[in-house]
């Protein structure tokens, strides 16, 4: 009959280190892959505005007329749809959260005008 | 005959994982009636196939549960699939049900961590999610989402995953199942935790079939309806056999998810010796036709539904998902009736409740 | 390559062949899969799904607006959960309900919020 079954783990794990992080102390290491927040190339844009149609969690807008491109960093679900579906490949994906905050973060990105080359 | 008391349990209640509201008619101690109410967390993400495309909706899919959000991807994805008559990349189907599988162990893991916790033993809860946290770290380093993965889409999968990365992910299993037998030994065979589950909730076989009961619930009982049964997936070429135990009580039901959670590692490092090489997405192009498609798939909890219908359109008429819990609430009524009151937190828990899939 | 989906089996029938095609099933061990309702244009589709041993069988029934639909729980006593669901999201009645909620299995801001209108006709 088995009685205090968990006698072993508990021992053992006595004399490990803990398995969890001191967090904030030390830091969250991120993978490449991570999927954290999306940023954007301002000069590749062409403010199709395709990201923001194909974005499920209406996170973007892309104001042709103000030439600005916004996201609202606390709706954004980071899905990569918007990354995957940009014409320009200008959206990348970078690994880390935005932190938490107790306003909504509301990043607005201008795009500059692009210079046509001349003929 | 007592005098009759109504208690109200949860939506907030200390054993309760999701807000499921019971309300339980009591007489002394024994329950004579349990009524559910659920609709608290009710999101309506079926509706929002009126918004996104067909293909954005797999995204809006995978957020139907947190825990299971891989196998709604792949049951969206695969009723799609079907309705446009695409036929998937062999490798990208082995993916499907590694990952698929690798979810099912972290599942299985935080619902043992979850049973623990219930019964009151916090070391064996941590212990259980420290585990759960390895698959975790998988997903993180291969998809680049803990929980929520945007694996899938439409046609196959994003990206793929090199050689060295599974063979990775055997070594890291190899190296879990260690671990896995001494923490998995606790729950079958340690005295208090067997005082607490043998003999409770005894569910029989025709019951088990009269309510429709799916997934290890249903196992416990020995009736299968394992929808991994089905051709969706590589389970019947790896040689899937549904894991049985008969005695329906709360322990049987514990037991069953104990060892699934070997059978899947056992099913991953199979899957990944033989999978193929070769693409793992093809494109797809068009409108999905007019018809509907009906797709089913064995999640972590029981066979999931999946429904779509489509009008020729980018965007489709209907989809529907038809999640575990949602046919396992009139069997935890059933058990309910005539047990003590302090047992209810068991019952709850052995059916592993997912109350914010079930309303969607 | 073999296909890896299921056959799909959707049979058409009528709104009165509904309960003789329930009783039929309940008779032989099925068990009830699913209920789905799909709304468009003011005209409900229900969907029921039944299951045996991995074989599923479906029928579609097409409910007119207005119409009450006899409910299936006589037979099978878990798809209550299905047509409350139905009945609170799309504002279908079912006629004897054996665990009637009356509206209040889910917790919703408004009344039958996915019933859709019938579309005007337009010349
Ligand atoms: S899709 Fe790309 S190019 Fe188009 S507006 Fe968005 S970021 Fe700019
Ligand atoms: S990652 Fe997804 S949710 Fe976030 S902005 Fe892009 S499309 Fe929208």
């Amino acid at each position: 009959m088995g009685s205090f079954k968990i006698g072993g783990i508990v021992l053992s794990s006595a004399f490990k280190r803990p398995s969890t992080r001191l967090y904030p102390t030390v830091p969250r290491k991120w993978q490449d892959n991570t999927r954290g927040h999306v940023e954007i190339d301002p000069e590749q844009c062409i403010l199709c505005g395709i990201c923001s149609k194909k974005c499920p969690a209406d996170a973007l807008t892309v104001d042709k007329a103000a030439r600005t491109w916004t996201i609202d960093r606390m709706s954004c679900v980071q899905c990569r749809s918007c990354v995957e579906s940009c014409p320009k490949q200008c959206l990348v994906m970078k690994n880390e959260y935005t932190s938490p905050n107790v306003k909504k973060v509301i990043d607005t990105v201008n795009i500059p005008e692009k210079v046509k080359k001349e003929e | 005959m007592g005098k009759r008391t109504i208690v109200p349990f949860g939506p907030q209640h200390p054993a309760l994982p999701e807000p499921i509201h019971l309300d339980l008619e009591l007489e002394d101690e024994k329950v004579i009636r349990a009524v559910p109410s659920i609709g608290y967390v009710h999101r309506g993400l079926e509706k929002l196939v009126e918004q996104n495309d067909y293909q954005i909706m797999c995204y809006v899919m995978e957020r139907v549960c947190g825990i299971c959000s891989f196998g709604h991807s792949w049951g969206y994805a695969a009723a799609v699939e079907g309705l446009m008559d695409i036929e998937v990349p062999e490798r990208a189907e082995h993916l499907r049900t590694i990952f698929h599988e690798l979810s099912r162990i972290h599942s299985h893991l935080l619902w043992l961590g979850l049973l623990a916790d219930a019964m009151g033993f916090e070391s064996l809860f941590m212990h259980c999610w420290r585990l759960r946290e390895s698959i975790l770290d998988i997903f993180e380093k291969s998809t680049g989402g803990r929980v929520i993965l945007s694996f899938t889409k439409i046609g196959g999968q994003f990206k793929d995953i090199p050689k060295e990365s599974l063979a990775e992910i055997v070594i890291i299993l190899e190296n879990m199942r260690k671990e896995l037998l001494v923490v998995t030994n606790v729950f079958l065979d340690d005295t208090s935790v067997k005082n607490r589950m043998c003999g409770v909730g005894k569910l029989s076989k025709e019951d088990i079939m009269k309510l429709g009961a799916i997934g290890p619930t249903a196992r416990g009982s020995g009736v299968n309806n394992d929808a991994r049964c089905l051709d969706l997936g590589k389970y019947k070429e790896l040689g899937f056999k549904p894991i049985l135990e008969t005695d329906g009580d709360c322990y049987a039901r514990c037991k069953v998810r104990v060892r699934e959670i070997f059978q899947s590692i056992d099913i991953i490092i199979k899957d990944v010796e033989n999978i193929p090489e070769g693409p793992v997405n093809i494109p797809v192009k068009g409108m999905p036709p007019m018809g509907d498609f009906i797709a089913r798939i064995e999640q972590p909890r029981g066979e999931a539904f999946y429904y779509v219908k489509g009008n020729g359109t980018k965007y489709l008429d209907r989809a529907r998902v038809r999640t575990p819990t949602n046919a396992n609430i009139p069997i935890l009524v059933k058990v309910l009736q005539g047990c003590y009151l302090n047992d209810v937190t068991m019952m709850v828990m052995t059916i592993d409740p997912c109350i914010s899939c079930t309303e969607r | 390559m073999t296909r890896s989906h299921e056959v799909q089996e959707i049979t058409e029938i009528s709104y009165s062949d509904l309960l003789v095609k329930a009783k039929e099933l309940a008779e032989g061990g099925y068990r009830a899969v699913q209920i789905c309702a799909t709304s468009k244009d003011g005209k409900t589709e229900m969907l029921y799904s039944f299951d045996k041993d991995f074989k599923m069988i479906n029928y579609r029934v097409n409910v007119p607006s207005e119409m009450r639909v006899s409910s299936i729980t006589g037979f099978f006593w878990s798809a209550f959960i299905f047509e409350n669901e139905v009945h609170d999201l799309f504002g279908i009645e079912f006629t004897d309900l054996v665990l009637d909620y009356k509206g209040n299995f889910f917790k919703l801001s408004s009344k039958t919020p996915w019933k859709t209108e019938a579309k005007k006709e337009v010349q």
